[in-house]
């Protein structure tokens, strides 16, 4: 795999009124990694991910997709270029049907052979959502939801995948599932922005991690590094050092 | 699995009923009573306009109360293009008509073309600033948009005669035209909204943040849902206008924004079927209820008719219509050939188990 950086961020701020939410944070996430961004509720992770995509205004920053400058690129370009967001809370379109939610994942794009292909991938990815294609997504469980917005976030055919959350309000045991489809996805060569809270399993399965603290990064290493690093372990981890 | 018809014999059932509604609606221009076709063209006239509320409100989700702002400049665009060159100098008394509205005359097409074109224009200059409001801040601005509308018209004496309104409007509306119209609006905007382009309406609905990681331009799609909206009310206010032959903007108040609302509300915000519905119920129900205003006897008793009386009673109905149907009669649901075959089939169905 190259080692071609695909997202490049640099010092970007965002302000929420009198808030300075993000204080100049700069990432990078290299072709066909996973990359994770951990930290605790309201450090500004959902932040990152909505300010890289135009959702909220940035105050401040440059932000690079393969080389293009896209900080003032609107939302829907953005994504058409290749950058899905699968958002917190799942935010799947209720009364729609399971095969209408996984098509609005592919509006923007024309070729209906391709699209056909992408449909059966990621029902074979999601086999659960195969069997409840005409049912409406509201009533879907939580676990599944958050598999049709994964789904639904593949069918635009992402280069760059980011995730904001997606253990959240799991079981357990779907939450290793979810971490497990998210492994296969790289190996089918989209580059992963994992945004999560659960810093366990995210940095397990992660090349490269940074760890946000109320706006600012504070640490940044391989997966594995951070794993072992006593400053995580001890305020994202929960394990006591002696 | 639910059972599905075949999409050719679908397609047949469609130009049957369409013939047949023709059919009746050609019977009824005939034999029936004025009373009953005034009734029909209003009803016509009610679906166009709770159909294109209903691609705004209810499958766009955008909560427009401007509505009858629309259906006002239709009203006044055509008129002032219909109204002969004479009755136009009859009718401005207070200010004369300004160039170069008092030198034409157009035949009617034309004129509710136009009409329906400027009202989408109108549409499309208010689109663009009032969709960057959202929620109840939407419905406020769209709502001083069409209060805006009606004050105008009350004071620019030299285009819409001001308070005195319009009168002798010449009566073009007929059954086909009005139909006609009805047909084509219900036509355009059930097409759109079952085509890949509606289906991205109902996810901004849904959803506008989710619609927009889809890579939907959420912003454009809504100007487009509302002009084509816009569009319908300003052909429809073209067709009422010239069937009742007098307006003023006392005609376009609030209470004909909400008159629609209701209309679209009871057939079930966000299906089209059930706009068609809730115009048609509201339109005839009114008619029927017009029976309380004279006096009348339930077997010994003998009321008095009170006047506004079936305003008092269609609200009570409405309160409870929603108590216990809170989604309308169709609720988001379109009414379909395959629903009323499984609605058929569910009955005979019953009918065979209860013989066994």
């Amino acid at each position: 795999m190259s080692n071609q950086t695909v997202l490049k961020i640099q010092d970007m701020h965002v302000h929420y009124g009198n808030i300075h939410a993000l204080k100049g944070i700069s990432i990078d996430v290299k072709a066909g990694q996973i990359v994770t961004l951990i930290g605790a509720n309201g450090a500004g992770k959902t932040t990152t991910l909505q300010a890289i995509t135009n959702l909220v205004r940035k105050s401040g920053g440059k932000v690079f997709f393969n080389d293009y400058d896209i900080t003032h690129t609107s939302t829907h370009q953005i994504v058409n270029s290749g950058i899905a967001l699968v958002p917190e809370g799942r935010r799947i379109f209720p009364n729609l049907t399971v095969y209408e939610n996984l098509m609005m994942g592919a509006y923007a794009r024309k070729d209906t052979e391709s699209i056909r292909k992408d449909l059966d991938w990621v029902l074979t990815l999601f086999p659960r959502l195969k069997e409840r294609l005409k049912q409406l997504g509201g009533t879907l469980s939580g676990g599944e939801q958050q598999m049709l917005a994964v789904a639904r976030g593949l069918m635009t055919r992402p280069k760059l995948l980011m995730l904001d959350e997606p253990s959240l309000g799991l079981a357990p045991l779907l939450v290793r599932e979810v971490f497990q489809i998210i492994q296969k996805i790289r190996e089918e060569g989209v580059t992963i922005l994992l945004v999560e809270q659960n810093a366990l399993a995210a940095l397990k399965i992660a090349d490269y991690g940074y760890v946000l603290e109320t706006g600012k990064i504070v640490m940044q290493d391989t997966g594995q590094n951070l794993l072992s690093s006593d400053n995580v372990r001890k305020a994202y981890l929960g394990v006591a050092i002696a | 699995m639910e059972k599905t018809l075949p999409n050719n014999l679908k397609f047949f059932l469609t130009i049957v009923l369409i013939f047949l509604i023709g059919i009746l609606l050609f019977l009824a221009n005939n034999k029936a009573s004025e009373y009953v076709i005034l009734i029909l063209n209003l009803m016509a006239i009610n679906i166009i306009f709770s159909v294109s509320l209903t691609l705004i409100n209810g499958i766009t989700g955008i909560f427009s109360l401007g509505h009858a702002g629309f259906i006002a400049i239709g009203a006044y665009v055509s008129t002032l293009l219909t109204l002969s060159v004479s009755q136009k100098e009859m009718t401005f008394l207070i200010k004369p008509l300004i160039y170069p509205l008092n030198q034409i005359q157009l035949p009617f097409l034309p004129a509710t073309l136009i009409a329906g074109l400027v009202a989408a224009g109108f549409g499309y200059i208010v689109a663009a600033p009032s969709l960057r409001l959202i929620g109840d801040y939407l419905a406020i601005a769209t709502l001083g948009l069409g209060e805006t509308i009606r004050i105008i018209a009350n004071n620019a004496w030299s285009i819409t005669n001001g308070a005195l309104g319009l009168k002798a409007i010449p009566p073009y509306t007929n059954i086909y035209w009005s139909w006609g119209w009805a047909f084509v609006t219900v036509l355009v905007i059930s097409s759109l909204v079952k085509s890949s382009y509606g289906r991205a309406l109902k996810a901004i609905r849904e959803d506008p943040i989710a619609a927009k990681a889809m890579g939907i331009n959420v912003f454009s799609h809504q100007v487009v849902s509302f002009v084509l909206g816009s569009l319908f009310a300003g052909v429809g206010g073209a067709l009422w206008a010239h069937l009742i032959t007098t307006i003023d903007p006392k005609s376009f108040a609030f209470s004909k924004t909400f008159e629609i609302l209701i209309m679209a509300v009871l057939g079930g915000l966000g299906s089209i079927s059930g706009a068609i519905i809730g115009a048609s119920i509201y339109t005839v129900g009114l008619e029927f209820l017009r029976v309380l205003e004279s006096p009348f006897k339930i077997g010994f008793i003998s009321f008095p008719g009170i006047p506004g009386m079936r305003m008092v009673v269609l609200s009570v109905l409405l309160i409870v219509l929603m108590l216990f149907w809170q989604r309308g009669i169709m609720g988001r649901k379109e009414l379909s050939w395959d629903s009323v075959y499984a609605l058929v089939a569910k009955r005979l169905k019953k009918r065979g188990g209860n013989d066994e």
